[in-house]
């Protein structure tokens, strides 16, 4: 059964979305808001693990850290509120990586 | 789908009560429904009406209150994290004898009990916190 | 009309620096009564919750961690740890409390409820499950 991520703090402050990688399995998705969408920006070095997976990033989180979606590494799906529902319908259940 | 959210954390502090309002406005704007919306931990703290947060900025329990108006919905603190810090209506005043309650409208006091109902009639349960 | 779900609750925060460990452990016996299918899970920092010993005389909280111990008696039989997560801790399954339960169709022996499990084993634990809790 698949898993929606949501990954919701900085991967600078809190080994989280490390922890998350390391569950992460093919079907899944990964959802990154609040502090957690540093991940997402290109050149950080967070950035590679996220590399070749299924991620999005909450596009109201970005635009309010000032973080243009430029700045973020290829591949990364920028999605609103609506799309964060989306993702909670499509996938069987939901992981906070609190 | 049927949705149960849960908000781990008070208002202001952290994000999360803020982004689980948004996502619970966004499922009922998808069409789907909210079976409850749960508050644990610091989180019992969205349902205070005694807040006067600055006027240029939301103002979250009464958002609560609004959504939960509006659309009929189930807000629920825990009563246990509730006693803890101090979250009180009339029948928590009368039982731990308190001079005062606190609640704000449209939230109710409840078990434990009501979160895992929420997980076990909802599709997808959501959780919000730190 | 009641249907059986299988609830995993993730512990993945260290007890006494937070409160989430205690109030998670709240939610686990409350939601011992709606008979669903119970795993726990610890990971991280949450492994650090399960360690024996723990005297809180000097902080002045509630030491809460003989409630682990009850687990057995409110039907909660499967207790994942984290193997990666203990070792990257310094910590062997010696350093936790032995958590049983009783298995009442094998004579009411004393069974172990902790399984120790790697990360790749946890995640298909967790993949395995309906609802997952957090906290």
């Amino acid at each position: 059964m698949s898993i929606l991520h949501l990954v919701n703090k900085s991967p600078y402050e809190r080994p989280s979305l490390e922890t998350c990688l390391a569950y992460y399995q093919a079907g899944d998705a990964i959802l990154l808001i609040e502090d957690g969408v540093y991940a997402a920006v290109n050149g950080g070095r967070a950035a590679s693990g996220l590399q070749g997976l299924d991620v999005a990033v909450l596009g109201p989180d970005l635009a309010a850290r000032g973080i243009r979606q430029e700045k973020l590494i290829d591949g990364v799906k920028v999605v609103d509120y609506g799309g964060f529902v989306d993702l909670a319908v499509a996938k069987d259940k939901i992981q906070s990586w609190l | 789908m049927k949705f149960t959210i849960q908000v781990n954390e008070g208002p202001y502090q952290h994000q999360s009560s803020d982004s689980a309002y948004h996502f619970a406005k966004s499922v009922l704007e998808k069409g789907h429904e909210i079976f409850r919306i749960f508050f644990y931990h610091d989180g019992v703290n969205n349902g205070t009406r005694l807040t006067t947060p600055p006027q240029d900025d939301r103002n979250i329990v009464n958002r609560w209150s609004d959504l939960a108006q509006q659309h009929n919905l189930d807000l629920v603190v825990c009563v246990a994290a509730a006693q803890r810090r101090g979250i009180v209506d009339e029948g928590e005043a009368k039982r731990n004898k308190k001079d005062a309650t606190n609640i704000a409208q449209g939230f109710r006091i409840s078990g434990l009990g009501q979160l895992v109902e929420g997980a076990i009639q909802s599709d997808r349960l959501v959780v919000f916190g730190d | 009309m009641s249907q059986t779900k299988k609830f995993l609750y993730v512990n993945r925060k260290a007890p006494y620096g937070t409160i989430y460990a205690w109030e998670s452990l709240e939610v686990v016996l409350i939601g011992a009564a709606f008979e669903q299918d119970v795993s726990l899970a610890f990971i991280d920092d949450g492994v650090y919750q399960l360690v024996k010993g723990q005297d809180t005389s000097g902080i002045g909280m509630k030491n809460f961690s003989p409630t682990y111990a009850a687990l057995g008696d409110y039907e909660v039989r499967k207790i994942y740890v984290e193997k990666e997560s203990l070792e990257a801790r310094g910590l062997s399954l010696d350093d936790l409390q032995h958590l049983v339960y009783e298995d009442e169709e094998e004579d009411w022996a004393e069974k172990d409820s902790i399984m120790l499990v790697s990360r790749a084993e946890m995640a298909e634990v967790m993949a395995e499950q309906d609802v997952l809790f957090n906290f």
